[in-house]
């Protein structure tokens, strides 16, 4: 069990770098803590990989160190590392039986077979493994593949950490949440690191304690699911998380108002002073709201900003409504039971849910 | 470079496999009376008579002309049966599969000394004797059974939902056949004309009973030499070393999806 | 993966049967018939029943020729595929230089049957041959394939080693490069010496490419009737004399087309039995208990 740091980390495919889009990595420097459960999310390509196989020692970094509590691992093999890994695909060993999969690793590390018989027991017992022990591996179903792959990493006392690669790509939809419920269940008995690769948000935010949002190569930032939600401090976290993602419009300044097109978006003193601060350094202006706090009212009210409903698709729980305003277009979450203006609206953005981002970083 | 154990294993296999090539190479640059006086590492008196007497003399370089002709043949017809078969053996159940398809491996077993002399006949009989489709065909008894086999292993690794989904498509089988699953089993196809081309071009013992003037093949054109008077070992290694080159070709052609890998059947 | 029912899939398989029916079964039906007849002349039988076949099962110098088939067959099989696997193992997995060794190693394929003969002919010859001067004269070890029956053999069993071991590495070769590299990443995190991976990885991968690089090899070793009759003749003696050759004296030489093609028969069944025991023993080799 340890805790990881990534020092200065960063890394690049090819030997001599000349700019920073030579990097698959460009600049990591992080903490993970012991025993938590983290899901590292991003689009295809953003290095999420890439950084997950320099934890594994798969990869050697360009630069930077990979620390497991204070022991520098930076170049140790994955075999001297303790840590587990499981895969996108199930990797398993199609000649053996579950049970000789299972004792794999602690057979290569010269365990004594009564000790490993014991722990392979403990471990199929967790995994409900049990009734297949003696069943040839390749004959299983997907699930169990991926059960045992993750069971040849945890049957390991010493192991620090397990890293998943999008492990349920090749699950059934029905299945993965049997699965993922599972993956809660032996973090809350073994209390491990894990480290939980994705590209599905949804597998994130369930999943994890803290979620590492990766873009281009850099963490961009890392929270709690509902800190992602409510305070993304770039604009590729807004967009990326929630369905629909966060409404972004390009914005300027006008005293305490945000200005898009015609329409004026009054904020909050403080955040308006900051704004008006980073608009006269020259950043470039954007402005955020989540559409479940986007309010539409009547266009009789004296507040809020003149728009015109587009579409209305119904979602079941919620009406996703698809507003114009000028030459910019909104979304706006409705629950459902809620009143929609039929044509003509105003659209109300709350100051206290209205975010400023400069250059695409929050403004806090 | 650092120089590991594996690749001195390498060195060592290749040095031994090229070595019979080289000296080949080595004879077809000498004159006859060089390579049976003396032994000599290099040619001594550099020499390109031998080429020069194949490319002008139409007895040899038809020879290369009509093995060319079959081998394409065979490639051609050999793949073009055994893809839709097996499609068949890797998608379908049906009555005596099995049976089949072992039926069709066991005329890969039957040794050609077997089939000679009644081949020879039957065709003789059928007025095909000495033409290059007679050889293709013949050579089919022994193509046709592997390009079925390893294309089967290649189409077994192709998710049967593809077919499904073309199929849900509105796609007719036909079109759904050559204009999606065979883009998709290019590698396989490529594989297999390769082994198709090598065994028909190769094999001497059908192509020569069954042939004797219009269709005769290289090969044979080769040992005609060894029994004439006194054998020409000059014009025999060059003969030899250009036997290589048309395969070669289609290896070249062929390697990327080697390299890329292939498990064939279900692993 | 359950396959469709469907029988019509007869017509997809139909242009195969045609045109191996073809090349297969007419010509076959005539060795059946002429196994079990006396032929004097053209068109003119007596039927003489199993016959022939008695008499070739009694004879001393087939089952010679056999005993010597099975022994050469096992030999160059026990060879070709563990070396074949090591060679494809120490092949680079990308860059130019896979090109230029799959070429490379595909040029001893490509090479007509009578011509792979005749350079070994010259190769080994003791006195112009490079592998013959070399073992005479540097290693000081007497050497002539022609006069000595170990030394022919030997020759034989080389040349076959020479010639077709590149089909085992490029079909092994194949096998590796399939296997994704995870197989490999998880490996090292379980800890697994190389022998392990070998062992676990990817021999068990190989097993659809070996079963093909096994059965080809063995049948056609099995067959093997041009190479050896231009190095060799089949001599010194009848110590190179293999099936196809024995067969062939048979049946050309002597002309006895009944005992010939009484003989064909048999070897034919001996090579579907014998390919038949290696299909089963390799598809069942690693095989699930649950399919």
């Amino acid at each position: 069990m340890a805790r990881i740091v990534l020092d200065d980390l960063a890394h690049s495919y090819r030997p001599h770098p000349a700019g920073p889009d030579d990097y698959a990595l460009k600049r990591i420097d992080t903490v993970w803590e012991d025993g938590g459960a983290y899901a590292l999310l991003g689009p295809s390509g953003c290095g999420k990989t890439t950084l997950l196989n320099i934890i594994s020692g798969l990869l050697i970094p360009s630069q930077g160190r990979v620390l497991y509590d204070e022991t520098d691992v930076t170049r140790l093999p994955p075999e001297k590392r303790n840590i587990a890994q499981v895969f996108q695909f199930p990797v398993l060993y199609d000649t053996m039986t579950v049970r000789e999969n299972l004792s794999f690793p602690l057979r290569n590390r010269g365990v004594s077979p009564s000790d490993t018989a014991t722990r392979v027991m403990e471990v199929a017992q967790a995994l409900d493994l049990v009734a297949v022990l003696d069943a040839k591996a390749s004959g299983l179903s997907a699930d169990a593949k991926q059960k045992i792959s993750l069971g040849r990493g945890l049957v390991r006392s010493d192991v620090a950490a397990i890293l998943f690669d999008e492990p349920l790509t090749v699950i059934d939809p029905h299945l993965k949440w049997q699965l993922r419920r599972k993956l809660k269940e032996i973090h809350d008995r073994f209390k491990l690191t894990l480290i939980y690769v994705t590209h599905d948000q949804v597998e994130a935010m369930t999943f994890a304690d803290q979620v590492v949002v990766m873009y281009d190569g850099e963490i961009v930032q890392i929270g709690t699911p509902q800190d992602l939600f409510e305070n993304p401090e770039h604009t590729f976290v807004g967009y990326f998380i929630g369905s629909p993602g966060m409404n972004l419009l390009p914005v300027t300044m006008d005293g305490e108002a945000a200005l898009t097109g015609s329409s004026r978006i009054p904020l909050t003193p403080a955040l308006a002073g900051k704004a008006r601060a980073a608009a006269a350094a020259g950043a470039k202006l954007e402005l955020g709201i989540r559409p479940m706090y986007l309010g539409l009212e009547d266009a009789g009210v004296d507040y809020g900003v003149a728009a015109r409903i587009n579409l209305v698709e119904d979602q079941g729980d919620c009406r996703i409504v698809t507003v114009s305003m000028g030459d910019v277009t909104v979304k706006a979450r409705v629950p459902e039971g809620r009143a929609i203006p039929s044509q003509e609206a105003r659209a109300v953005f709350p100051p206290e849910w209205t975010r400023i981002f400069a250059d695409g970083r929050l403004l806090k | 470079m650092k120089v590991n154990g594996r690749q001195i294993v390498l060195l060592l296999y290749l040095g031994f496999l090229l070595l019979p090539i080289y000296w080949l190479v080595n004879m077809s640059f000498q004159t006859t009376e060089e390579i049976l006086g003396t032994f000599s590492l290099v040619p001594e008196k550099f020499t390109l008579a031998n080429y020069r007497m194949i490319f002008t003399d139409s007895s040899w370089y038809m020879g290369y002309i009509n093995s060319i002709k079959y081998v394409l043949l065979n490639t051609v017809i050999s793949l073009s049966v055994a893809l839709p078969a097996a499609y068949a053996f890797s998608r379908f159940r049906f009555l005596g599969d099995k049976h089949m398809f072992f039926w069709l491996l066991t005329n890969r077993m039957s040794p050609p000394a077997v089939f000679l002399l009644p081949f020879f006949n039957f065709y003789q009989t059928v007025g095909l004797f000495d033409t290059h489709i007679a050889v293709a065909l013949a050579h089919c008894l022994f193509n046709v059974p592997l390009a079925v086999w390893i294309l089967e292993g290649f189409m077994s690794g192709i998710p049967r939902e593809i077919d499904e989904t073309a199929f849900i498509d509105g796609y007719s089988f036909p079109r759904f056949f050559f204009t999606i699953f065979i883009p998709l089993v290019k590698a396989g196809i490529g594989v297999t004309a390769f082994f198709c081309f090598m065994f028909s071009w190769v094999e001497l013992l059908l192509a020569r009973t069954l042939t004797t003037v219009n269709a005769k093949p290289i090969a044979a054109t080769m040992t005609r030499t060894i029994s004439a008077a006194g054998m020409d070992w000059g014009g025999l290694a060059a003969a030899g070393v250009l036997t290589m080159i048309p395969g070669a070709i289609v290896i070249w052609f062929v390697r990327n999806y080697m390299a890329k890998g292939f498990a064939l059947g279900r692993v | 993966m359950e396959k469709w029912d469907d029988n019509k899939a007869w017509f997809l398989v139909l242009p195969v049967f045609l045109v191996v029916a073809f090349s297969a079964i007419i010509p076959l039906m005539t060795v059946v018939n002429y196994s079990v007849q006396d032929i004097m002349a053209p068109g003119q039988g007596i039927f003489v029943g199993p016959e022939w076949y008695r008499e070739v099962l009694h004879d001393p110098r087939l089952h010679e020729a056999f005993l010597r088939q099975l022994i050469y067959s096992f030999t160059v099989l026990a060879i070709e595929i563990p070396l074949g696997i090591a060679v494809a193992l120490t092949l680079p997995s990308k860059g130019w230089k896979v090109s230029a060794c799959l070429v490379l190693l595909a040029l001893p394929l490509l090479i007509p049957w009578n011509v792979v003969g005749t350079i070994w002919v010259v190769f080994s010859r003791p006195d112009i041959g490079l592998a013959g001067v070399t073992i005479n004269e540097l290693l000081g070890i007497p050497y002539n394939y022609t006069a000595d029956p170990m030394d022919s053999w030997l020759t034989v069993v080389i040349m076959d080693i020479w010639h077709w071991t590149p089909l085992v590495v490029l079909l092994c070769y194949a096998g590796l490069q399939a296997i994704p590299e995870a197989y490999y990443q998880a490996a090292k995190i379980d800890g697994a010496s190389r022998w392990a991976v070998f062992r676990f990885i990817q021999l068990p991968k190989m097993r659809g490419v070996l079963m093909i690089a096994v059965l080809l090899r063995f049948m056609d070793s099995f067959m093997i009737y041009t190479e050896p009759f231009v190095l060799t003749g089949g001599g010194p003696g009848n110590s190179t004399t293999f099936l196809s050759q024995f067969l062939t004296k048979m049946a050309i030489g002597q002309f006895d087309l009944g005992p010939a093609a009484a003989f064909s028969l048999i070897y034919f069944l001996v090579i579907l039995l014998l390919s038949y025991i290696f299909y089963t023993v390799i598809t069942n080799l690693g095989k699930g208990v649950a399919k």
